[in-house]
C-alpha cells in the first residue's frame, strides 16, 4: 500500500512537471504589433491576404530590388530593396517557395528613406518580392533568385 | 550566448545611414538537430526598434527566414553628428538586448 501511495504522488507531481515543461518550452510572448498569422500564412497570396486584407496591388518601376541572380547560399541572401515612391509607410520581404514567404517587413516613420538592406533565407530557387505600402496603396517589384543550397536544410 | 549589437551610423548630406549586426542563433523551428533527431524549437528576433534621439524611425517585424546574426541598414533623413542612435530587438521567448551609439 505504502507503495501504491508512493507511486500516485510521484505521478501527480510528474504530471505537474509536464505542465510546467510544457508551458517553459512554448513562452509565445504575444507581441501586440507582430502579426503572427501573416508569418504563419502559406503561400504568396495567402501572406499577402493576412497582411494587407487582400487589398490589390500594382508593380512598380520606382522599386528596385538588389539581390544575387545566383544565391550559393540559401541561408544567407542580401537583399537590398530601394524605392523612390514617397510617403512609404512599410516595406515587406516575401520569398515565394518558403514554408512562410514572409520573411520581414519594416514600418517605417515619415523621415525614413525608401531603403532597407537585410539578409534572408530562401529554401529554392524563387522569386523574391518586395511589397511597398505608400499613400495606403500597396507597390510589388519581383526578382528571381537562384539558390543553389537551400536556406532551410537540416 | 552572446547577445550583442553592433551599430555603425553615418550622417552624410543630411542622411544618416544605420548599419546594425545582431548576434542571434535565428531557429526557424524546422531544422532538425542531425544528433538526436529533433527539431531545434523556434527562436528568432520578431521585432527590432531603430530610435533617433529618442523618436522610432523604424520598426522591422521579422520572421524565422532572416538569416542567423541578422544584418540591418536602413536611411533616414536628418541625424547629425553625436546624436544617439538605439537598436533593440524582442525575440518570441521574449528575450531583448538594446544598444546606443553615436551618429559619426
Amino acid at each position: 500500500m505504502q507503495r501504491r501511495t508512493f507511486l500516485k504522488g510521484s505521478m501527480a507531481s510528474g504530471a505537474v512537471a509536464v505542465a510546467v515543461g510544457a508551458g517553459l518550452l512554448t513562452p509565445q510572448t504575444v507581441l501586440a504589433a507582430w502579426p503572427k498569422a501573416a508569418f504563419d500564412a502559406k503561400g504568396v497570396d495567402g501572406t499577402m491576404s493576412a497582411l494587407f486584407g487582400g487589398a490589390s496591388t500594382t508593380d512598380s518601376k520606382d522599386i528596385k530590388i538588389k539581390a544575387p541572380d545566383i544565391a550559393e547560399n540559401g541561408a544567407v541572401v542580401p537583399v537590398s530593396v530601394t524605392t523612390s515612391i514617397s510617403g512609404i509607410e512599410s516595406i515587406s520581404l516575401l520569398a515565394a517557395s518558403n514554408p512562410s514567404p514572409l520573411t520581414a517587413s519594416f514600418n517605417m516613420s515619415a523621415n525614413t528613406e525608401g531603403y532597407v538592406s537585410t539578409r534572408i533565407k530562401v529554401r529554392k530557387t524563387s522569386k523574391v518580392t518586395a511589397v511597398v505600402k505608400a499613400g495606403g496603396k500597396l507597390f510589388t517589384a519581383s526578382k528571381d533568385v537562384k539558390v543553389t543550397i537551400g536556406g532551410c536544410g537540416g | 550566448m552572446a547577445k550583442g549589437i553592433k551599430i555603425r551610423a553615418q550622417a552624410k548630406k543630411g542622411v544618416t545611414t544605420v548599419k546594425a549586426l545582431m548576434s542571434h542563433p535565428m531557429h526557424t523551428g524546422l531544422r532538425k538537430n542531425k544528433k538526436t533527431g529533433k527539431k531545434i524549437p523556434a527562436h528568432f528576433i520578431q521585432e527590432v526598434k531603430c530610435e533617433h534621439n529618442g523618436s522610432v524611425m523604424m520598426t522591422a517585424l521579422w520572421g524565422p527566414a532572416v538569416s542567423k546574426n541578422p544584418y540591418l541598414s536602413f536611411k533616414f533623413k536628418g541625424g547629425a553628428k553625436g546624436d544617439s542612435i538605439k537598436v533593440s530587438w524582442v525575440d518570441n521567448k521574449g528575450q531583448s538586448s538594446s544598444k546606443d551609439a553615436k551618429i559619426r
